[in-house]
Order: structure tokens, then C-alpha cells, then sequence
């Protein structure tokens, strides 16, 4: 084992991380956002806003991500309207097509697995809520969308991981994250095992990291279907204030 | 009319590459289906087996492969199957670079990933079958190899379908990332119609619809396939 060119390779993939944190970040914000918005058109009763979800969802699920970013990165310049436009500084940038293709195509995933989520909110409940006269955004926030977002989590946490991995594509528009820069070692250098190694090590301890605070999330979103007996005292506990 | 010469069949069209792209990638999805069915059935066994050894490596291969990047791991298999077959080449007295076959690295590399999905897609399939009917095969003196055979296969792949759906769909899209070993597969096709002709935008709407008819039509397959492997079952729930 050459410890010296691991110890070389990891400070060179640890340079790159903060772009992979910042795409990652970024990209699940915004999509998130938008898929609030997409998943409101595709439950409504407007028939055209629910078409149009349908068919944003089916696009953007069905095709491949990097056709996606290309489309953004190289289709969109190709027209004189929107080089000449106030967007373009902006579109320029290899790591805003980036931030924005991930997060268009994230948008059509996690609309599908909130509309998942909210399908699973009993119509009871929602019926009682209108009884007490509850309506509108207040039913939303007391009722409907703490019950959804408990049983979407756990997909939602699936999509999460795809899209820390899916970060690595934006190498390919010359974004310098971990697989661009990995991938430029392993060119330089021909030591295939060890950079992968350091890279899939970063990978794993990323996702670790994102997953343990989503559980840790999903925890204390169901603390009331846990039994009192069940709640011993732990570190996690006393660090995080649930009482035992 | 400029686009259509460009997507037409004659000679300065780009159709009948684009068509062969497709081809190309619908079969270099359906090889690494297959080696990832033989991997992802090795991979589901060891998690499902008695050693605790076994287990481990099960998890660790599930955990490596699903959370690394797709794009590392065609880098992992391209360049280190180009290092390894340069190394062979070299003591069989070949001088210079050797690369790997792209067919070959793309397959196997997507192949693997989806052996990882696959496996656990075996896996729940395997749960699902109900512990009774493999007790009464030991019960009537079955062989645990007929057992297997018999009740267990028969049942996995049936409860697989849907599972094996997701895991098709995602190796689909997962074979346009082989492009950057230079296959000529649909999305490499599209990049280099798409840079010779300065027509990205076309092009790339050209090729993400042609991937949207590869996947739709395949969830229609998959969708019939599950209806017609149901048909002895009783109906019941989230069947289609």
C-alpha cells in the first residue's frame, strides 16, 4: 500500500467535496420546491394542470439524466433569444445547468413519491378536519402534510441518496466535483483500485451521514406510534431532548 | 426542410445511426440484465444464507454498489479492465496500450450495479413466499434442489416483476452513462450527431424522446408480463 499517494489522492477528492455538497444541496432544495409545486397541479381538478404534471413527470422520469443536462448545458445556448437575454450570465455557468437539471429531474421523482405520501392520509381525517371547520392551508399544515411527509420520508430518503450520486454526472459539463476530479487522477496516474477506493469511501460516508439524519428525522416524526416502555434513555436521546 | 435531411435515412442523415445507436442500447441493457441476474441471484443467496461471513460480503457489495456514483464504477471497470487486459497483453509479448472492449466494460459495469438491485429485489421476492409451502415440500420428502425448482424459483420470479420493472428502468438510463467509454450507443450517437451538426437542442430532444419510447414500451412488457404471471392468483391489492 502506497500510503503516500492515498494520502495525496483523498486531499485532492476532499478539495472537490464542497462543489459535490454545494450541487447536492442545491439541486434537492429547488427540486423540492418545484415538486411541491408539480405534485399541487397533478392532485388539482384543473384538467390541464393535471396533464401537465402528468406529462412533466413522465418525461423527466423516463429519460436519462445526462440527456437532460446536455439539453440544458448545450441545447439551451444554441438559440440567439436566450444568449441575448438576461438569463445567460447565469446559464453560462456549467454549475447552474448542473444545479438546474438535477433539480428538474429530482422535481419529477419526489412529486411522484409526495403524491405516494399524500394518497396515504386517511379520507377520514380529512373529513373530521373540515367538520371542526378547519379549511384551506390551515388543514393542510395541522392535517394533511404532517401525515404525508411521515409516509414519504422513507422513499423520500431513497431519492436523497439517488441524488447524491447523480451529482457525479456534472462532471461531464466540466463541473470539477469528486468524479471529475477522480476521474482526471485516475487518467493522470492509471491507479484505477486506490482512487476509486478513496472516492466510493467519500461517497459512502456522505450517504451515511445523509441517512442517519433522515432516520433520525423519521424517528421523531413517529415518536407518538412508539410505546412509553420502548423509549430508553440513550445518547440520541438526551442530545437531541426526548424525554425518557 | 433542413431537419428533416438531418433525421432522414440519406446521406447526410443521421436516422438509420441513430436506429442502431438504440439497438445498441436496448442490448447492452438486456446483456447487463443478464449478468446482473446471475450476480444479483449469487449476491441474494449469500444474504439470505446461515454463515455470517456470507452475509457480510452480501451487505457489503449491496451497500458499495448502490451507494457509489454509476459513473465511478464504469471508470472502475473501463480503466481498471484496460489496465488489467494492457497487463495480460504485455505478458503475452504485446507492447503498448491495450483497451477493454466498450461492449464488454459498459455491460458488465451496468450489469454489476444492477446485480446490487437485483439482489434485493431477490431477495424480498424470497420472503414473500410463504414459509408453509416449503416446509410441506420437506414434509413430502422433496429434495432441497427439486424444492428449489419446483416451489421456490417459480414463485421469486413471479413476485420479482415488479421489482425487476425499477431495476430494468434504472439500468436503461443507466446505459447512457456508458457513452463516456465511446460505445456508440444511443446517447453517444446523439452527442456526436448533435456536435458535427451544431443542432444540439434537436438532436437531444430526438434522443430523450427515443429513451422515453424504450422505457414506456418496456413498462407496457413488464405490465402484461405481471398481469399474465398473476393469473392464477386470486386478485388482491396494488395489482395491476
Amino acid at each position: 500500500m502506497d500510503f503516500a499517494f492515498l494520502y495525496s489522492t483523498m486531499k485532492a477528492l476532499l478539495a472537490a467535496t464542497p462543489t459535490t455538497i454545494g450541487l447536492f444541496s442545491l439541486s434537492v432544495f429547488f427540486g423540492g420546491l418545484l415538486a411541491l409545486v408539480i405534485v399541487t397541479m397533478r392532485v388539482s381538478n384543473n384538467i390541464i394542470a393535471r396533464n401537465f404534471a402528468k406529462g412533466y413527470i413522465f418525461v423527466f422520469r423516463g429519460s436519462p439524466l445526462l440527456i437532460q443536462m446536455f439539453l440544458v448545458f448545450y441545447g439551451l445556448g444554441q438559440f440567439g433569444v436566450i444568449r441575448h437575454s438576461f438569463v445567460w450570465p447565469a446559464l453560462r455557468e456549467p454549475f447552474i445547468c448542473a444545479v438546474l437539471s438535477l433539480a428538474l429531474c429530482t422535481a419529477g421523482y419526489s412529486a411522484e413519491i409526495f403524491r405516494s405520501g399524500l394518497r396515504a392520509v386517511p379520507p377520514g381525517e380529512v373529513e373530521a378536519a373540515r367538520a371542526a371547520g378547519m379549511s384551506g392551508f390551515l388543514l393542510l399544515r395541522r392535517i394533511i402534510a404532517p401525515i404525508a411527509l411521515r409516509h414519504a420520508l422513507p422513499a423520500y430518503s431513497t431519492e436523497i441518496v439517488l441524488m447524491v450520486k447523480s451529482t457525479a454526472l456534472a462532471s461531464l459539463v466540466t463541473v470539477w466535483e469528486i468524479t471529475g476530479v477522480a476521474q482526471r487522477l485516475i487518467s493522470q496516474t492509471y491507479r484505477t483500485m486506490e482512487i476509486f477506493l478513496c472516492a466510493a469511501a467519500l461517497y459512502l460516508l456522505l450517504n451515511f451521514i445523509i441517512l442517519q439524519a433522515l432516520s433520525l428525522l423519521e424517528n421523531r416524526l413517529n415518536r407518538h406510534h412508539r410505546r412509553p416502555t420502548e423509549r430508553k434513555p440513550s445518547v440520541m436521546n438526551a442530545l437531541f431532548g426526548a424525554r425518557p | 426542410m433542413e431537419i428533416i435531411e438531418l433525421l432522414g435515412f440519406g446521406a447526410k442523415g443521421w436516422g438509420a445511426l441513430i436506429l442502431t445507436g438504440m439497438l445498441l442500447t436496448l442490448c447492452v441493457t438486456l446483456a447487463s440484465l443478464a449478468i446482473g441476474a446471475l450476480v444479483g441471484g449469487l449476491i441474494a443467496t449469500a444474504k439470505l444464507s446461515n454463515f455470517w461471513w456470507l452475509r457480510v460480503l452480501g451487505t457489503t457489495y449491496t451497500t458499495i454498489f448502490r451507494g457509489v456514483p454509476e459513473l465511478l464504477i464504469i471508470y472502475l471497470i473501463y480503466f481498471g479492465g484496460s489496465n488489467a487486459v494492457t497487463a495480460i497483453g504485455h505478458a503475452m509479448g504485446i507492447e503498448g496500450f491495450l483497451g477493454m472492449p466498450s461492449f464488454l466494460a459498459g455491460a458488465l459495469a451496468v450489469g454489476l450495479i444492477s446485480a446490487a438491485y437485483q439482489a434485493e429485489v431477490y431477495r424480498g421476492a424470497y420472503r414473500a413466499i410463504p414459509r408453509g409451502e416449503i416446509e410441506a415440500a420437506a414434509s413430502i420428502g422433496m429434495p432441497p434442489l427439486r424444492c428449489v425448482r419446483r416451489i421456490i424459483l417459480p414463485q421469486i420470479l413471479r413476485f420479482a416483476i415488479p421489482g425487476l420493472n425499477n431495476v430494468w428502468q434504472l439500468s436503461l438510463k443507466d446505459s447512457a452513462l456508458i457513452s463516456v467509454t465511446g460505445l456508440a450507443e444511443l446517447m453517444r450517437t446523439t452527442q456526436v450527431a448533435a456536435g458535427s451538426t451544431r443542432q444540439y437542442f434537436m438532436f437531444y430532444i430526438v434522443g430523450g424522446l427515443l429513451y422515453l419510447v424504450l422505457t414506456s414500451f418496456s413498462e407496457r412488457l413488464f405490465n402484461s408480463a405481471e398481469r399474465r404471471s398473476n393469473k392464477s392468483m386470486p386478485r388482491g391489492m396494488g395489482q395491476v
